[in-house]
């Protein structure tokens, strides 16, 4: 468990006094992944520096499993980081260092015999998927396979935690997704506390457990992920949430629905946390006397379950139809009448 | 052969080559040794770095400014008491070293700062959040990574102090320099003038060539 209390970075200037981070209180569970998304200039790049004390925070304290990192001398913290992994946006590799010698540098720091450090270093290579590439300069490799020599070097001292600053920001979707799956597969096998920082919403909505909003250094807005994405308070955060959901105005409105569609009952089915969605619909048409006709959806996998809406029409008995959604009203969907004939 | 130098004695010629190489490759180690410490404290000791220290950076900034400043000619005549003090005489090829070593390494110092600054900071952020030591961002990041810029620095350095030997040669410190101007021009002996400045080019080119081929090597990005 991970307690941050009243955490405050001011940087002074001549003049100015910029406050990056600003009483900042939050606490994250051993084992979570926890998101913490903003633009550019909300904190939230200092606020990850703060945990391992890359920056001095002005007040406030961190305290990682009982130990509190703000009052370690600097000897001690030097001995700490090397239970807190750390991986970047521009991946930060020695260039003039092979995979293999990249991975073995934290290992080397820690004092770890040679023996110990080839069995080790050979076991990362394995886990972040980089088999047969140990003797490749970082120059030799993408974008993604650099963030996986990252992940492997953050992993390398077995820390309890994993900060994530912009990890996925300068690679392409699909290397994106391929480096997001692989964190949620060290989250899932290592048990490892993962903290990342983003400004991109679905990185949150494939893997985060719980996800703070943070704007001008403060969070205004946190909860589980699910939550905040069915309901979002804050402006910033409705933002975030339509940068994957799309505007609520991009839906189909109830008029254009009620135009087009003469036949047969428009229903909204609303799906939050439902993990079996798919099989509602085939259910409800096997054992039901009803026509489903998809008429438009939007729904996001998170990593605890589904959230989005989608719009059917179903035609039939009228009978049949109220038992169909009395069904679907039995499960986690939410069912609304949009309009009947 | 005799007919086209017919002033030239070829032993002490390579004699004189001899001079030239103990000289550069002898001020080119100490260079290296003194140019790479005010090298790394000019940039450690700079606003935002790992040892930020106005005292430091001021001293080491000046000295290194107030040194490339003097022209090796005139430096070599401002540290002679130094020179005396320590060989007890101004001539031949190791009282030269001293100007020699004074006058090329602030100039290296100056190659290092700039090969230093060329790392990225956040390798540097990087080895600080894995727990890295000073002394192992020093050794292991900060050099390691800027390793093709120090040699290639090194080997302008080099060049620069072939002439510099060259120079020092005009005051009697041996050398191709020294046989060049006394035996060769003092005597309008331009021949000798001739085999010398060929020499020296010989000599700078196979420095440059080293230097080419070892940079290229270690070259990973």
């Amino acid at each position: 468990m991970i307690v941050i209390d009243q955490l405050s970075k001011i940087f002074k200037t001549n003049e100015h006094e910029l406050k990056a981070v600003d009483d900042l209180s939050l606490s994250i569970e051993k084992g979570e992944i926890f998101g913490v998304i903003g633009y550019s200039g909300a904190g939230k790049s200092t606020f990850i520096r703060l945990i391992n004390r890359l920056e001095e925070p002005t007040s406030g304290t961190v305290e990682i499993e009982g130990q509190n990192i703000t009052g370690l001398s600097k000897q001690d913290l030097r001995v700490k980081r090397q239970e807190i992994g750390m991986i970047f946006q521009h991946f930060n590799l020695l260039w003039s260092r092979t995979v293999e010698e990249n991975i073995a540098f934290p290992l080397e720091i820690a004092g770890t015999s040679k023996a110990e450090i080839n069995t080790r270093v050979q076991e990362l290579i394995d886990l972040v998927g980089l088999t047969g590439k140990e003797k490749n300069y970082p120059s030799q490799l993408s974008g993604g396979q650099k963030q996986r020599v990252g992940i492997a070097r953050a992993l390398a001292n077995k820390p309890k935690v994993l900060l994530c600053d912009e990890a996925t920001s300068a690679l392409d979707p699909e290397t994106t997704d391929s480096i997001l799956a692989l964190l949620v597969d060290i989250n899932e096998k290592l048990g490892l506390t993962i903290i990342l920082i983003t400004h991109e919403m679905h990185v949150i909505q494939k893997i985060c457990h719980n996800v703070a909003v943070m704007e001008a250094g403060r969070v205004v807005e946190q909860g589980n992920v699910l939550e905040v994405f069915s309901h979002p308070k804050k402006p910033v955060t409705k933002k975030f949430v339509e940068q994957v959901m799309g505007k609520p105005d991009e839906e189909l409105t109830d008029d254009l629905l009620i135009k087009h569609i003469s036949d047969g009952h428009v229903l909204k089915l609303t799906f939050v946390k439902e993990t079996a969605n798919q099989a509602i619909i085939s259910e409800v048409a096997k054992h039901y006397d009803v026509d489903i006709n998809i008429i438009q959806g939007n729904i996001k996998q998170t990593q605890e379950g589904a959230y989005g809406s989608l719009y059917v029409q179903m035609t039939g008995d009228l009978p049949a139809v109220e038992q169909a959604i009395q069904f679907i009203r039995s499960t986690s969907v939410d069912v609304e009448v949009i309009s009947h004939d | 052969m005799t007919n086209l130098f017919p002033n030239i004695d070829w032993m002490d010629l390579l004699l004189a080559t001899g001079e030239t190489l103990y000289m550069t490759l002898v001020a080119l180690v100490g260079t290296l040794i003194l140019g790479t410490i005010l090298g790394l404290l000019i940039y450690l000791s700079a606003p935002g770095n790992l040892w930020e220290n106005k005292i430091i950076y001021s001293i080491t900034a000046g000295f290194v400014n107030i040194f490339r400043a003097i022209p090796f000619i005139i430096l070599i005549f401002l540290i002679l008491p130094l020179t005396v003090f320590l060989f007890g005489t101004f001539r031949g090829p190791t009282a030269a070293l001293p100007a020699l070593i004074l006058g090329s390494a602030p100039f290296y110092g100056r190659l290092v700062e700039i090969a230093l600054r060329e790392v990225d900071h956040g390798v540097i952020e990087a080895a600080k959040a894995m727990g890295a030591k000073t002394s192992t961002i020093i050794f292991k990041v900060l050099l390691k990574e800027s390793m093709p810029a120090l040699v290639s620095g090194l080997t302008v350095t080099a060049i620069a102090l072939i002439g510099y030997t060259a120079v020092a040669g005009s005051i009697g410190a041996g050398g191709l320099g020294d046989y060049a101007y006394f035996y060769g021009f003092t005597r309008r002996d331009m021949d000798i003038v001739y085999v010398c400045t060929l020499l020296i080019v010989i000599i700078v080119f196979v420095f440059q060539f080293i230097g080419d081929i070892i940079t290229k090597q270690i070259d990973k990005r």
